[in-house]
């Protein structure tokens, strides 16, 4: 079932930053995005959810997914250091998209907020503050709010940068899990390696653009490989 | 006499009575949206909002209006929803539109009262305006039916929006991908702040509203590390320094807008004692 169909798509501001893309994002699929600095992963990002408008071509969502069924990992921002907020609100934040206009969060959603902190192993920081947790503990409070608006599609904008590596295979670790549950992950990572290992999808971008499955991937690799030693 | 005794003779006379209550409902909106405004680093946009308010006085002021709130409310907003999107859309850097704004709102605001002097003491008037000396004691009934009215709509508009504010604040582009309206609440926070620097410019006087805005939301954060606790704590400590800020000028016959921002700045400092010995303790 396909919950995000880009057809011609092209991203950028002004000027044009990817050739045209053709993909299909199927339910339960594991995408990776890869691709130097400035080669527009975190602008195809922030397409794919609606920030900017597509330079070309066009995006649509289907399987009923919308904007407010899905979940989103984002960078940390500037505010958020200072920010005075327990991991509970933070993480109960996340079912707003729920909420429509209704002012007030309901018991079922408060409850969603608690399972998703347990769930992510955060129960004893459920009261601490937000901006006095490590780099690893925030990232997973994010991750239990995002959780908290979805369970069919999650969006990462790097989840891992700036984690130590135990930290970093943790973040791998659970991204994985809830695919394995049945949530369909679209991550954008730097970690090219790393990425590989557990996705099923690759969306390349930068001077050759790729996309495909993580076996044709690594076949065109490969053979690129080949094809530079041959010359 | 002793100050209690002093104190019900002064409130025999519905004017103190009315300040003190047209005082306190101001302190307590302005202080709702400090948080907001503080982590947002819309701090300076309340700061030159108040100055667009002031210019906008100045102009009813010269047009002989008796009913100065009718152009300064609408101006104002006006003004917050420009400010908010000229930030947005940033072709002019938004500090800088801030600063232009404000000081051009207040150099021609004060020009044309010194052009077109409604009074004899011009200087007075500008100094009302700028520091509320004496403007939270000559309300005028309407004026305090309009400001309780104000108040009430504002702690409404906080309290059905708390959560979405708190959303927009921590983090609006999650909120935005996930289908939250931002711009909207955006300026309806722009809206709100418009409203509550008209009001506040009677207890404070325009110069002085953004510590009425920014201060207990500093003192609450000092202590408190949740957004619900730092809001009722602000909430509450504004409201105290409004209190004893009025009563304290009354009996002293300081000027009532220094006075409120002299105990703001009072607390700000024992919360940051607090706030620094808690911290160490903690730490050790």
């Amino acid at each position: 079932m396909a919950q995000i169909i880009a057809t011609d798509l092209v991203v950028g501001y002004q000027t044009p930053l990817t050739p045209p893309l053709d993909f299909c994002i199927d339910k339960g699929e594991y995408w990776v995005i890869i691709g130097q600095n400035g080669s527009g992963k975190t602008t195809t990002l922030k397409t794919l959810l609606g920030l900017i408008k597509p330079y070309g071509g066009s995006l649509t969502m289907g399987g009923g997914l919308d904007k407010t069924k899905l979940g989103y990992l984002p960078q940390q921002t500037e505010v958020q250091r200072d920010f005075p907020a327990s991991v509970y609100e933070v993480v109960l934040s996340g079912c707003l998209s729920k909420m429509g206009l209704r002012p007030f969060y309901n018991k079922t959603e408060r409850q969603l907020a608690r399972d998703n902190i347990s769930k992510l192993g955060l129960s004893d920081l459920a009261k601490r503050p937000y901006r006095e947790l490590s780099g690893g503990q925030q990232q997973r409070v994010l991750l239990a709010r995002a959780l908290c608006a979805t369970d069919s599609l999650l969006v990462l904008d790097e989840p891992v940068a700036g984690l130590d590596p135990a930290t970093t295979d943790e973040m791998y670790r659970l991204v994985k899990g809830l695919n394995q549950e049945g949530v369909t992950i679209v991550m954008i990572s730097h970690d090219v390696d790393q990425a590989l290992a557990d996705c099923t999808h690759v969306l390349k971008l930068g001077k050759e653009t790729f996309v495909g499955t993580v076996e044709q991937y690594e076949e065109s690799r490969t053979k690129e490989e080949a094809d530079h030693e041959s010359v | 006499m002793n100050p209690f005794e002093q104190l019900s003779v002064y409130f025999q006379f519905p004017f103190v009575r009315y300040a003190l209550i047209v005082g306190v409902l101001i302190a307590l909106c302005s202080s709702l949206l400090g948080v907001t405004l503080v982590l947002k680093r819309f701090s300076f946009i309340g700061d030159g909002l108040s100055h667009v308010a002031f210019g906008a006085m100045a102009v009813a002021a010269v047009a002989g209006l008796t009913n100065q709130m009718i152009v300064v409310l609408p101006v104002t907003v006006l003004a917050a929803v420009l400010l908010l999107q000229s930030g947005s859309k940033a072709k002019l850097k938004g500090d800088a539109a801030v600063a232009m704004i404000s000081v051009s709102a207040l150099a021609i605001g004060y020009l044309l009262m010194n052009l077109f002097p409604t009074s004899s003491n011009v200087a007075a008037d500008v100094c009302t305006t700028l520091f509320g000396s004496t403007s939270i004691l000559t309300l005028s009934s309407w004026e305090v039916w309009l400001s309780v009215g104000l108040s009430v709509l504002v702690v409404a508009i906080f309290v059905l929006f708390y959560n979405k504010i708190f959303a927009v604040t921590f983090d609006e582009t999650y909120a935005k991908a996930t289908g939250t309206k931002t711009d909207l609440y955006n300026l309806l926070i722009a809206v709100v702040i418009a409203v509550v620097i008209v009001l506040a410019m009677n207890l404070v006087g325009s110069l002085l509203i953004s510590a009425l805005i920014i201060f207990p939301a500093l003192s609450a954060m000092r202590i408190f590390k949740n957004f619900l606790a730092v809001t009722v704590f602000s909430a509450a400590v504004s409201v105290l320094a409004a209190g004893v800020g009025i009563l304290l000028s009354i009996l002293f016959s300081t000027p009532v807008g220094p006075s409120v921002v002299g105990i703001d700045l009072v607390v700000f400092g024992i919360c940051w004692a607090i706030g620094a010995i808690t911290g160490r303790r903690k730490k050790a």
